[in-house]
C-alpha cells in the first residue's frame, strides 16, 4: 500500500496528492509518469508526475476527474492508502541527457494548458536546478482554473499567464501568447508543450511555422505501461511507437494529433456511463442521451 | 474399459461453456484419475520423462494415484514442478510427455497431463503443501518476473534454503498465468493464485509493482540490494503488429491487451471498471494458442469470431485441443487468409477487414509450407473489431539498463541453455525473455535449470 501523506483540491476537480513511494522517488526523473490503482479493483490510472522529494521518498501526482476512476480517487484523503503505485515509467525529458554546457546555451520555452501545467512544472524545476532559466506559458480556461502559479513562478524565468475568458493575465489561447512573444523579439531554440491533446497540436502547428522545434508529452490510452499491451500506439513521422515505453515525450511536428485524438475516445461511451453510473447510482439506467 | 483408449474427462457443454468463463475442462475425480492411471505400463525406461521439460518421475508418480495414495503422488510431483496444476491444465502434453508414451504407439497415451491436474487440485483441496528447505543459505537471490519461468526459479531457490525475492511489474503476481491465459483455461483463484501461495510457502517474497529497468535496474539491485545473483524471467515482450493500413483504429487491439483487460483486469465480468470492447463480429488475425484464447474469449463476450490465418489448418501453430474447442463453441476459421487493410469509417472505427486468399509453396526455414497470396482474390469481412495475435518482439526495458548484459540479433537475451548463464557474472536468464514467445513448461524448465545454475554459482561464493 501507498500511503497519501496529503491531498488537497487545487481548484474544481483538480486535485493534488503527495503519495510515499520510495523506489518512484529514488529513482524518478522530469519527464516520467506513474501508474496507480485506487484500490484492489480499480483500474490502472496513468497519471504524470508533478513533484518528487528523493529525501522523503514521496511523489506529487495532480490529477483531473474526468471519469469514475478519477472520481473515486478524488475523494481519497491523506491517511489513505493507494493499492498500487508503480513508476517511473516512460523515459525522461530529452534535455536530461543533455550535456548542460549545452543546454545552457538553449533558451526554452515552456506552454502548459490547464492540468498539463502538472508535468510541465518538475521539468522547469530540475532546469532551474541546473541553472537554466526557461520561460513558461501557461494557459487556462479562466482564472479559477488556473493551477500551481506560486511554484511555477518560483522556478521559471518569466511566467507568461493567459486565460481564455481574459479573466486574469493575458487574454486568449497560449499561440497568441507565443505569437506576441516571439512578435516581442524573443527567441526560443526549443518549445515544450504540454496540456490537451488539442492545445498540443496548435502549438506544434504554430512553432512550425515559426521555425521551433517542439516536443509534446502524449497520454494516451494505456494498461500496463511497461510496452506489453500496444494500446497507447501513437504515430509519428512513418512510425507506430509506444507511448508507454518510446514516449510520453515525441517530436511534436511529427505526431498525428488527429490519430491520436479519435484513438482517445476509444472507450469514451464505457467510461462515460460508468462515470454516471457511479454519479446517479441506481437512477441510472442508460437511454438519457448523455452518456455518448 | 478399453485399455487402447483414455478415460474421457468431462468437459462443459460447448454450447453452455460459449458464454461462461467457467472452466472448460472439468477434470478427473479420482475413480476416473485410478482408473486412468491402471493403463500405465510402467516402462523401466519410461519415454515420458524424456518429453518433460522439467523430468517428473511420471511412472512414479502414476504408480502412486493407481494405488489411491495421492499425497505420495503430489509429494512426487513436487520434487520436480512448482506449479502442477498450472501444467496439468495448460502444458502441450500430445508433443510432450503423451507424444513420447509407449501406450500412444498402439492406441491413446496415457492422459498424464489430467492425471497430473487432478493430482495437484486434490493436494489443494485438501491443503497439502510442498515441502520447503531444511536450512537456509543466507544468500539472496533477485528473481525478477513472476510468471511460470520466475516462479519455477525461486521455488526451486527457496526449497535449496535461498533467501528469494520475486519483483513484479504487474499489480498481481502470475505473468503471463493471469494477464495472459484466460479464465476459463486456467481458473484465476483456484489454480494460479494457489500455485503462488505455495511458492510463498517456501519462503519467497513477492513484490509487485516494481519494473525492473524502470523502477530499479539489475545492477543497482545487485550492487544497493545485496542480492547475490538475479534471473530474468521478464518475459515476452512488446506485441507485433502487420504494419498494414488502418492498424491504428479505433477498435484494433493486440491479442495482449484484449486479455490482459479481460483475464488481468476482469473486463469480462461487468461490475469491473476497466472497459473492453463488446464487439458484434471479431477478427482474430494468427493462429497460435493466444490467439485461440482471443478467440474464444471474444465469443464469450457476445461476438460472432472469425480467426484468420495465412497458412492451413494443419500448421496451425495453436494446440489441436484448443482448435478443436474453439471449432466446437462456433469459432469460425479463414484459413489461408491474410488481412492486407483495416477498413475505417469516417470516425476512426474499424468496419471490415480486407483479406487476400492464400495457397501454400514451398517450405520455409521454419520447415512449414509458406504462404503465398493469389493475385486478385481480395476480399471484405465486415467486423467491428481486428485483434492482432501475431507474436512479440523483446522488450528492452531491462536489456537497454543492465552493463554487459548481452542481447542477440532479435534482441533477446543471450543465455547459455544448459544453465541460463548470460555474459554478465551472476545474473542467469530464461523463459520468452531468452526464447522470444514460447510456452508455459519450456519457460519452467529454463527456470529450473537457471536455479541448477544459480546455485551453482552461490557455491562458488561461499
Amino acid at each position: 500500500m501507498y500511503q497519501i501523506l496529503k491531498a488537497e483540491e487545487l481548484t474544481t476537480n483538480i486535485f493534488l496528492m503527495v503519495v510515499k513511494a520510495p523506489r518512484v522517488a529514488k529513482s524518478c526523473l522530469p519527464g516520467q509518469f506513474v501508474i496507480v490503482r485506487t484500490k484492489e479493483d480499480s483500474e490502472r490510472i496513468p497519471l504524470t508526475i508533478c513533484d518528487y522529494d528523493r529525501q522523503e521518498g514521496t511523489i506529487t501526482i495532480v490529477f483531473q476527474i474526468v471519469g469514475a476512476g478519477t472520481m473515486f480517487m478524488s475523494s481519497l484523503k491523506a491517511g489513505d492508502s493507494f493499492a498500487d503505485f508503480v513508476g517511473p515509467l516512460g523515459c525522461p525529458s530529452e534535455f536530461c541527457n543533455e550535456p548542460l554546457s549545452e543546454l545552457k546555451k538553449k533558451s526554452i520555452l515552456f506552454v502548459a494548458g490547464g492540468v498539463g501545467t502538472a508535468p510541465v512544472y518538475p521539468q522547469v524545476k530540475w532546469l532551474k536546478e541546473q541553472g537554466v532559466l526557461a520561460d513558461v506559458i501557461v494557459g487556462a480556461k479562466t482564472k479559477d482554473l488556473l493551477i500551481l502559479e506560486k511554484e511555477m513562478e518560483a522556478e521559471a524565468g518569466n511566467l507568461y499567464i493567459t486565460t481564455d475568458d481574459g479573466s486574469y493575465g493575458r487574454s486568449g489561447m497560449v499561440t497568441k501568447t507565443i505569437e506576441d512573444l516571439v512578435n516581442e523579439g524573443k527567441h526560443y531554440d526549443v518549445c515544450v508543450a504540454i496540456g490537451p491533446m488539442i492545445m498540443m497540436k496548435f502549438v506544434c502547428k504554430l512553432t512550425k511555422e515559426l521555425g521551433i522545434p517542439t516536443v509534446v508529452s502524449l497520454n494516451p490510452i494505456m494498461v500496463d505501461g511497461t510496452g506489453m499491451c500496444g494500446a497507447c500506439r501513437v504515430t509519428v513521422g512513418d512510425k507506430v511507437k509506444f507511448a508507454c515505453v518510446d514516449g510520453p515525450e515525441f517530436d511534436g511536428h511529427l505526431v498525428n494529433f488527429d490519430e491520436a485524438m479519435k484513438r482517445q475516445t476509444l472507450y469514451k461511451t464505457a467510461e462515460g456511463r460508468a462515470f454516471l453510473a457511479a454519479k446517479e447510482g441506481d437512477t441510472h439506467h442508460g437511454g438519457c442521451g448523455n452518456c455518448n | 474399459m478399453d485399455v487402447l483408449k483414455k478415460v474421457p474427462v468431462r468437459e462443459q457443454d460447448p454450447k453452455v461453456r460459449a458464454t461462461n468463463f467457467e472452466e472448460v475442462c472439468l477434470g478427473y475425480n479420482s475413480e476416473e484419475a485410478m482408473e486412468e492411471a491402471s493403463r500405465c505400463i510402467n516402462c523401466k525406461n519410461a519415454q515420458c520423462m524424456k518429453g518433460c521439460p522439467v523430468a517428473i518421475n511420471i511412472p512414479g508418480f502414476i504408480e502412486q494415484v493407481k494405488n489411491g495414495d495421492f499425497n505420495k503422488a503430489y509429494e512426487i510431483i513436487s520434487e520436480s514442478s512448482a506449479l502442477p496444476a498450472v501444467c496439468g491444465r495448460v502444458c502441450p502434453q500430445e508433443s510432450q510427455c503423451e507424444g513420447k508414451c509407449i501406450r500412444g504407439i498402439k492406441g491413446e497415451p496415457i492422459s498424464i497431463g489430467k492425471l497430473e491436474r487432478f493430482v495437484a487440485d486434490y493436494a489443494s483441496e485438501h491443503g497439502v503443501k510442498p515441502a520447503g528447505a531444511k536450512e537456509k543459505k543466507g544468500q539472496k537471490v533477485a528473481v525478477i518476473g513472476s510468471g511460470p519461468a520466475g516462479l519455477t526459479c525461486a521455488g526451486d531457490l527457496a526449497k535449496m534454503g535461498y533467501d528469494v525475492t520475486i519483483f513484479e511489474a504487474l499489480h498481481q503476481a502470475g505473468g503471463v498465468l493471469v494477464y495472459g491465459i484466460p479464465e476459463f483455461r486456467l481458473p484465476k483463484e483456484k489454480v494460479v493464485a494457489k500455485e503462488i501461495e505455495n511458492v510463498k510457502s517456501l519462503g519467497v517474497k513477492i513484490e509487485t509493482n516494481v519494473v525492473v529497468g524502470k523502477s530499479v535496474t539489475v545492477d543497482e539491485l545487485l550492487t544497493d540490494e545485496g542480492f547475490d545473483a538475479v534471473f530474468i524471467g521478464s518475459g515476452a515482450g512488446l506485441p507485433k503488429f502487420m504494419g498494414i493500413p488502418g492498424e491504428n483504429a479505433n477498435g484494433v487491439f493486440s491479442a495482449n491487451e484484449y486479455l490482459t483487460r479481460s483475464n488481468l483486469m476482469k473486463a469480462f465480468d461487468e461490475n469491473s471498471t476497466t472497459p473492453i470492447m463488446h464487439a458484434k463480429k471479431v477478427a482474430v488475425v494468427g493462429g497460435g494458442n493466444v490467439a485461440m484464447d482471443a478467440a474464444r474469449t471474444a465469443l464469450r463476450l457476445g461476438a460472432e469470431v472469425h480467426v484468420v490465418y495465412r497458412r492451413s489448418e494443419e500448421e496451425l501453430p495453436a494446440r489441436v485441443e484448443e482448435v478443436h474447442h474453439a471449432k466446437e463453441e462456433g469459432i469460425i476459421f479463414n484459413l489461408l487468409t491474410n488481412p492486407v487493410e483495416i477498413l475505417t469509417d469516417e470516425n476512426g472505427w474499424v468496419k471490415g477487414i480486407k483479406c487476400i486468399r492464400m495457397e501454400l509453396g514451398e517450405p520455409d526455414e521454419s520447415g512449414r509450407r509458406s504462404p503465398v497470396e493469389i493475385p486478385g482474390s481480395e476480399f471484405e469481412i465486415e467486423v467491428d473489431a481486428v485483434i492482432m495475435a501475431l507474436g512479440t518482439s523483446p522488450n528492452p526495458l531491462i536489456s537497454s539498463t543492465t552493463k554487459g548484459l548481452e542481447v542477440n540479433k532479435r534482441k533477446c537475451i543471450v543465455a547459455e541453455e544448459e544453465f541460463g548463464k548470460t555474459s554478465k557474472t551472476g545474473v542467469y536468464a530464461g523463459g520468452d525473455a531468452v526464447t522470444g514467445a514460447a510456452t508455459v513448461i519450456l519457460a519452467m524448465g529454463a527456470g529450473k535449470n537457471a536455479a541448477k545454475g544459480i546455485d551453482e554459482y552461490l557455491r562458488g561464493l561461499r
